[in-house]
């Protein structure tokens, strides 16, 4: 089926959103959630489409001589689709009990703006070459721009500041010279099995350099000394965070990442060339610095951004481990750790919503209260730091296995050491919430509205099925034309 | 019959209309006289631009006279793509004008108003369209002349000030264009400027033809405001009606750099120009200095028209920069950025003249919470101002796509990445801006803060119109891109 197709219920249901807007809540929600179970069909369809052996693409729209806006459908790309479209679904469940329990304002805004990042992320997922992942990149960048400041007091401000700054910054100083080089070498943008740049005459030198542009250029993957917005952004609604900070954004850098060193690179450059050499540590130093800041971290959300910093780390790192199975790894982390990070992310607004505790020292006790929110936390919390039975394990497994394959077990090492700190900042907090004697008065405090409750068991669900079920992704996954 | 005759007809129609506009008199009968005059004009562009890439060059002799004695039209696809933007915007921006003129432009003197417009819309399409260096300085002339007086008509006090700053910057430029085409005509015996591209090389170790490219180079600076020569410019565009201003911005500098085009490659050719006298030299310095320095001062200015004009500024280097590349993929890029530039500046002048519209001043800090009582003209400023920073899918993403490509292709690694540097001083100009529109909340309630205060539809249509094309050209460049590369050709082949 044509990629095409997955752009129109993201983008029909915005004014459906105007039109109902405030006054028909329940409509406008109900629209949401019916484009996104459309959506979702559509991706599941081309999903089967791609399992069964078709390859469609849409379209080109010539944008510059030799460059054009294309979609085609790709295996990573629907693993990212089924993702991002499955996610959405879920989280505008959760919003409404979030957003109405916390008397948000401008409703109407940010469910247009919410839309319209995830016709965007659509736009990435199915992107057929870097010129069109470019631009739906910008427009996820611009699209939460308003998500991030929604708000509208001084402090939002400042992080949608920040926001708009590193990731802009970093996508035009850095990746557009990038893509601009890339195209000027290789003579396309197209994402081709084994890469465009391998006959393209790069010396070992800018193959380097040019890693170097693609890690610290696309911002959305956070890769210190990148990573800054990534926190600040954290002042946001929590689904917002929860869906955009932890799943559609975040997840659009590094997928752009693994498309670009699968597809431009291809890996058999960039392992011969050794071009990761100097982004390869930076990374293992995201990984281990921003777990140990998450340690420092009393704020929930804060806490959790860091955590977020150090997975996507992983995945570029397996990306610039460059083997086949590492790869794999990667890509499936983006699976795994999107549901265990949107789990947690939903139980942190689900507390504020219900208890209004934003600190993790104040979560004494509240395990009696709020069972639900905090056993699903419990297993988030182990699906992130990779123990059975939580999927997050398989991914982990192969990013590790992948790096032994590349002959380095330093890696591993790194990966082992990261793990270690993931139990120790994450496992107190249900800990503490089950076991702690409760420090103040808080038998008043109940579980978070319904909707909010159903999307955080259906995302803890999947965390643990995924376990059991790895098959779909990784049969997916397999079908990647590593040359 | 009509159709041998559109190169006059391109002149004829409004200058015959300036004085018509006097005649009526009435403000509304005037604004009528200009606008059919304005259609015409646009039609007749048209033609010819489609007559031109049917048929190749236009030769036309001026009331029959031949070359050598009369003055002679010059017409390939460089200088009709440029008279069709002109025509183009000036149409647009006169169906803006209607309203606002009434608004800001003292009652009574409407009609001195858009005669002063129709000549200045002659002098700019007679500079482009004449083949003949001397021509090319009386249409200046006529342009600048009627831009001192269009200046003038701003609200303020200061607007006499501006508009006589811009008459002794722009009289020093254009008496330095005299002065080329003095020393030019010394050199070569002849004005026409084929015939000049003929005899250059012959002439070329003489000291005047040596003298009068050094004139025209300062002259042809001051004229289309390359930094550091760009005083006039900010308080000119500040200062004038935003009606004005909007036309100024699409035109008048553009203009100017076709002129400087036309004298580099196509007269003296950019053997001539870029081998021999180290033009690049001269020019890139200013280009890139411009463009970083005139960016950073523009995140400092509290008043929107001022904010833009330095961006303008900006730009003109970017265009510069690209000219200076020398090269077919840097002279297309850098008309590319003339036709994108001249839309995005002209819609963003224009919705900033909706703001003063309806709110009275400029000052972009207190602008709070601006989308709610203005939502379509906010959103007109930030699609313009998206293509100013150059996202994708913005004309401004193909014109710096192009730049940069061009400038790599070149070698010139370090101008793509300064390029680069000075559009994130764009996000942060225009960002500033839109922060305070979009996000800030007002301190005080005012009545005026609720409810909407949009300006009138006969200001807001012609603003989309704008943000339309350069939305369309922004995701089919390759159009736009075309032209500009077939012009880049004309300009670099020297004259048939």
């Amino acid at each position: 089926m044509n990629p095409l197709w997955t752009l129109v219920p993201p983008l029909a249901v915005i004014p459906f959103i105007i039109l109902f807007g405030e006054k028909q809540r329940n409509l406008r929600e109900a629209s949401i959630i019916l484009a996104g179970i459309v959506l979702l069909a559509l991706n599941d369809r081309i999903y089967s489409d791609v399992m069964s052996g078709q390859v469609a693409s849409s379209g080109e729209l010539k944008l510059l001589a030799n460059f054009s806006l294309k979609l085609s459908v790709e295996p990573m790309g629907v693993m990212f689709g089924v993702l991002a479209s499955f996610l959405w679904v879920v989280t505008t469940v959760y919003s409404i009990g979030y957003m109405r329990g916390h008397n948000e304002k401008n409703q109407t805004r940010f469910y247009c703006c919410f839309a319209l990042a995830i016709a965007c992320v659509m736009a990435a997922a199915y992107a057929d070459n870097l010129l069109t992942l470019f631009v739906a990149y910008e427009a996820i960048t611009l699209s939460t721009f308003p998500l991030v400041t929604h708000a509208g007091n001084a402090d939002s401000r400042k992080a949608g500041r920040l926001y708009l700054l590193l990731l802009m910054c970093g996508s035009i100083g850095l990746f557009l010279p990038a893509i601009i080089w890339i195209s000027s070498a290789a003579g396309t943008l197209t994402f081709t099995p084994g890469g465009v740049l391998s006959d393209a005459g790069l010396s070992k030198g800018a193959a380097t350099i040019l890693v170097c542009l693609l890690v610290l250029g696309v911002g959305k993957a956070a890769v210190m000394p990148m990573h800054r917005w990534l926190p600040a952004a954290m002042v946001a609604p929590t689904p917002v965070s929860a869906l955009l900070h932890a799943v559609a954004v975040v997840k659009t850098g590094v997928f752009t990442i693994l498309k670009v060193i699968v597809y431009i690179f291809g890996i058999d450059m960039v392992s011969s060339t050794n071009a990761a050499q100097w982004m390869l540590p930076l990374t293992a130093f995201t990984i281990l610095a921003s777990s140990i800041i998450a340690f420092t971290k009393d704020n929930l959300k804060a806490r959790l951004a860091y955590s977020t910093i150090s997975q996507l780390s992983y995945i570029v790192m397996a990306g610039l481990l460059a083997t086949s199975m590492s790869v794999t790894g990667g890509a499936f982390h983006i699976v795994t750790h999107a549901f265990g990070k949107i789990t947690l992310f939903f139980c942190a607004g689900a507390i504020m919503v219900a208890a209004h505790k934003k600190a993790i020292s104040e979560l004494d006790g509240l395990g009696r209260q709020m069972p639900i929110t905090m056993s699903a936390f419990f297993i988030g919390a182990i699906g992130i730091i990779g123990l059975p039975p939580a999927a997050g394990m398989w991914s982990k497994l192969l990013i590790a296995g992948g790096s032994l394959d590349g002959g380095n077990a330093l890696w591993v090492g790194v990966l082992m050491l990261s793990t270690l700190l993931n139990i120790a900042y994450l496992l107190p907090i249900p800990l503490r919430a089950f076991f702690k004697p409760p420090s103040s008065d808080i038998s008043e405090i109940s579980e978070a509205p319904m909707p909010s409750l159903w999307a955080i068991v259906l995302t803890a669900m999947v965390c643990i099925l995924l376990f059991f079920f790895p098959q779909p992704v990784l049969n997916l996954l397999g079908l990647i034309q590593w040359r | 019959m009509i159709a041998d005759q559109l190169p006059a007809w391109q002149i004829v129609i409004p200058m015959l209309a300036a004085p018509l506009c006097v005649l009526v008199r009435n403000s509304t009968a005037a604004w009528v006289v200009a606008m059919v005059a304005n259609l015409l004009t646009l039609l007749n562009a048209w033609a010819l631009f489609v007559q031109i890439r049917a048929e190749g060059v236009i030769r036309y002799a001026l009331g029959g006279w031949a070359a050598p004695t009369g003055i002679e039209y010059y017409v390939d696809i460089a200088n009709a793509s440029v008279i069709l933007l002109v025509s183009f915007i000036s149409s647009v921006v006169m169906v803006f004008a209607f309203h606002s003129v009434r608004k800001t432009v003292l009652t009574g003197k409407h009609y001195l108003f858009y005669s002063a417009w129709m000549l200045c819309l002659t002098g700019l399409l007679g500079i482009c369209i004449t083949g003949d260096a001397f021509n090319v300085f009386v249409f200046l002339e006529i342009s600048s002349l009627s831009t001192y007086m269009l200046i003038a008509f701003g609200q303020d006090k200061r607007a006499f000030t501006a508009s006589f700053r811009y008459l002794i910057m722009g009289s020093i430029g254009a008496s330095f264009i005299l002065i080329g085409i003095g020393f030019l005509y010394a050199a070569t015996g002849t004005l026409n400027m084929v015939d000049l591209a003929q005899r250059i090389p012959d002439a070329e170790s003489k000291r005047a033809v040596l003298v009068a490219f050094s004139f025209l180079t300062i002259g042809l600076m001051i004229k289309s405001a390359v930094f550091p020569l760009h005083g006039w410019l900010a308080n000119a565009y500040q200062q004038a009606p935003l009606v004005v201003t909007a036309f100024l911005a699409g035109t008048a500098t553009k203009v100017s750099l076709y002129v400087l085009l036309r004298f580099f490659f196509s007269i003296f050719g950019p053997d001539y120009s870029f081998g021999a006298m180290l033009l690049n030299v001269v020019l890139l310095p200013a280009a890139v200095a411009g463009f970083l320095l005139m960016s950073l001062v523009a995140i400092y200015q509290t008043d929107l028209r001022r904010m833009l004009a330095y961006s303008s500024v900006a730009q003109i280097g970017y265009i510069i920069a690209a000219f200076c590349i020398a090269s077919q993929a840097g002279l297309t890029a850098g008309i590319v950025h003339i036709f994108n530039h001249a839309l995005i500046k002209s819609a963003l002048f224009m919705s900033v003249g909706c703001i003063i519209y309806q709110v009275g001043h400029a000052h972009s800090r207190s602008f709070d919470n601006l989308f709610s009582t203005m939502p379509f003209t906010v959103s007109a400023f930030i699609i313009s101002g998206l293509g100013l920073i150059g996202v994708p899918l913005t004309v401004g993403f193909v014109s710096k796509f192009s730049l940069i490509g061009a400038s790599m292709e070149k070698g010139w690694w370090l101008i793509g990445a300064m390029v680069l540097v000075s559009s994130l001083f764009a996000i942060v100009y225009i960002g500033r801006v839109v922060e305070v529109m979009l996000f800030r909340k007002s301190r005080m309630e005012t009545p005026h803060s609720v409810g909407s205060n949009e300006a009138p539809l006969m200001m807001l249509v012609p603003l989309y119109v704008l943000v339309a094309v350069s939305i369309w050209f922004g995701i089919s460049g390759s159009t736009t891109l075309d032209v500009a590369g077939q012009a880049a050709r004309a300009l670099l082949g020297g004259y048939q």
